[in-house]
């Protein structure tokens, strides 16, 4: 269970200072699927990183599964990031040197698992995307939609609670993104915590709910009719029954 | 840790050519330290083997002090030289075992029509138990008093070759100095000491030379000491006996195989120094190429460095993945420049077979623990710079 309390994130640009998270309340239940949306600049990926351990509120505390970890020092924080989230990135970021499989194993090489059991879990976390004959491949022989289910499997193999995903299909042709979608889908469906940056309203659509962001604010919570009806988010959208760009706090 | 070593590794090999281009200043210092030090170090075996062929507890006197200040006769008093008659008070003593007396020049040998111009050695029949050789063929003259002057000389092999052919040599005469000499024994081959033929010599007694040469003291007096007795002990009483016998002057050097191997040590000594200062520099020269290197695949792995904080590696990781591809790459460019280094000096024995060369193991590891060293040395700031990267920052980087 992921709670957020008074949570606030500023960073000194020169003289002045940019408040990129003002006074974010939020509880995630386990097993939750959360689309967060809302314009650029409007703090989605700040709180992602927070919810990910990679940054630190200035002020306010984030609780994981009851633990403070917005206290906690670098190494703390590397333990938490190796083995309760999971990162799926727009631009996949797989190692090209590595192979597919490789690629995979990698979370468990930096988690100290021996040999053998790396290999049999990756190749297991390989399977589970369908991806079982291009685990010797790399990265650059393979499409975009492969690429990003390695991405999956690297992201799922230490087993983590939590998956947070920036933009998963942003990148990628309708049909490979319906097949990511399927994937994270199935993985939520299995217990996993799910949170998913989006500019996609077809991808905040598969979502339990959404929460909008503006100027470093949840501005809104759509459940229900309020997010099948979502049309779209931030500049160039179609204008739809929820235009949530024009909804002020 | 198995596991961190190849993810590094995979960033090495996936760059094979950079890899090899940025290793090839540590290559080469290691490679010329390598070849120049294996040369010394030959050098020094064989200038070692060459003057303990002689045996360890020969020691030998020479005439003048090197210490000495001031012009003999006029103020240091009067310079004594070295007589036969000190070469029989040395002998005298309990801990000596054989002198020699020695009086050599240069002179010509004339056998019938044929001639050659050799070095003749003035000496007593001790000479091949001090000087550890053997008589092939026929003897020294009878022992007896050094100073009787008599007519009979022994040849080393070469120059007996030279004179006489394959025909008989004993009992035939030649002339050394004007004087004629009755060939009474024929030296077995020696060999080379420090490139000077000591098979193309003549061997006569000491009182003959001192004549030939027209002089009345001898050049050196050379003994050799029971293996018992300590060398200092024996130098102390020999120098008291001469010492005494020259009017309380020291006005000679008595030099011990032990000093003549320090001189030889201080020599090797200063190739070490000057060898190691080429090493430094080509090491260093090798270690900005990596750390240039290594600078440049921390800017460009920036996004992966990103990534693999994020999927749970610490900064102590981060910076040990960048150390141990420092480390990888020096040791590997050591381990080029090593086999080339053998490589080069496989053809030397060759081409060259006169020019000792030895590799002890030891200088093997040295070569590749320095590389290591100097791989880690340069290291440390990439390293340093990819661990301090913020990983949202990095991620960012594409």
């Amino acid at each position: 269970m992921i709670g957020l309390e008074n949570v606030c994130r500023s960073f000194a640009v020169g003289d002045s200072e940019v408040r990129a998270l003002v006074d974010v309340n939020e509880q995630i239940e386990n097993g939750e699927h959360v689309a967060i949306m809302g314009p650029s600049g409007s703090g989605k990926s700040t709180l992602l990183n927070i919810l990910g351990c990679l940054d630190q509120p200035t002020s306010g505390t984030y609780l994981l599964d009851g633990r403070e970890v917005s206290g906690l020092d670098e190494a703390e924080l590397t333990e938490v990031r190796r083995n309760r989230i999971g990162f799926v990135f727009q631009f996949f970021h797989l190692v090209s040197r590595l192979t597919a499989l490789e690629n995979v194993e990698l979370p468990m090489v930096f988690a100290g698992t021996a040999p053998p059991e790396r290999r049999a879990r990756a190749l297991k976390a390989i399977e589970h995307v369908g991806l079982n004959d291009r685990a010797d491949h790399r990265p650059d022989q393979l499409s975009g939609g492969e690429r990003q289910r390695v991405a999956l499997a690297r992201a799922t193999v230490m087993g983590p609670g939590l998956l947070l995903a920036d933009e998963p299909t942003g990148n990628l042709d309708s049909k490979s993104g319906t097949q990511v979608l399927d994937l994270l889908d199935r993985l939520n469906e299995n217990g996993l915590t799910l949170v998913v940056v989006t500019h996609d309203p077809a991808v905040a659509r598969r979502a339990d709910r959404a929460l909008v962001m503006t100027d470093g604010r949840i501005v809104r919570r759509l459940r229900g009719k309020e997010l099948e009806s979502i049309q779209g988010i931030g500049p160039g959208i179609a204008p739809g029954t929820t235009d949530v760009t024009s909804v002020s706090t | 840790m198995r596991s961190l070593l190849g993810f590094a590794l995979s960033a090495i090999s996936s760059h094979r050519l950079r890899s090899l281009l940025s290793v090839l200043g540590i290559a080469i210092g290691i490679g010329s330290v390598v070849l120049l030090t294996s040369i010394g170090e030959g050098t020094r075996r064989y200038i070692l083997e060459q003057s303990t062929q002689f045996g360890t507890n020969l020691v030998s006197i020479n005439p003048g002090k090197a210490e000495t200040v001031g012009i003999p006769g006029i103020l240091g008093g009067t310079t004594h030289k070295l007589t036969l008659d000190d070469a029989a008070a040395i002998a005298r003593l309990s801990n000596v075992e054989r002198v020699v007396p020695i009086a050599f020049g240069q002179a010509r040998v004339q056998a019938g029509e044929l001639g050659r111009s050799v070095f003749i050695y003035g000496v007593t029949p001790d000479i091949p138990d001090v000087w550890r050789f053997h008589v092939r063929q026929g003897g020294f003259w009878p022992h007896g008093d050094p100073s009787r002057a008599q007519a009979m000389a022994v040849l080393g092999p070469k120059l007996k070759r030279e004179l006489f052919g394959n025909t008989n040599a004993l009992g035939q005469f030649v002339r050394i100095g004007g004087a004629r000499f009755r060939v009474v024994g024929v030296m077995e081959p020696k060999g080379q000491f420090l490139g000077f033929d000591i098979d193309d010599s003549a061997y006569i007694p000491v009182a003959s030379a001192m004549r030939i040469f027209n002089r009345d003291e001898v050049n050196e007096i050379q003994f050799v000491y029971r293996q018992s007795a300590l060398v200092d002990t024996v130098v102390e009483q020999v120098s008291r006996v001469l010492i005494d016998r020259h009017g309380g002057n020291e006005d000679f050097t008595v030099t011990t195989q032990e000093a003549m191997l320090e001189v030889m040590g201080d020599v090797m000594n200063i190739i070490t120094v000057a060898v190691g200062a080429i090493a430094g520099i080509s090491l260093l020269v090798g270690a900005i190429g990596i750390l240039t290197m290594m600078w440049i695949a921390v800017g460009e792995r920036t996004s992966e460095i990103g990534l693999i904080r994020a999927i749970g590696a610490s900064r102590r990781q981060v910076q040990a993945v960048f150390l141990v591809e420092a480390a990888a790459l020096a040791t590997g460019g050591g381990a080029i420049g090593l086999a080339g280094a053998m490589a080069l000096l496989a053809l030397i024995r060759t081409a060259v077979p006169d020019l000792p060369t030895h590799t002890p193991t030891i200088f093997v590891v040295l070569a590749l623990g320095v590389s290591f060293a100097t791989g880690i040395f340069s290291g440390v700031v990439p390293a340093a710079r990819a661990s301090n990267l913020d990983p949202i920052e990095a991620l960012r980087s594409e």
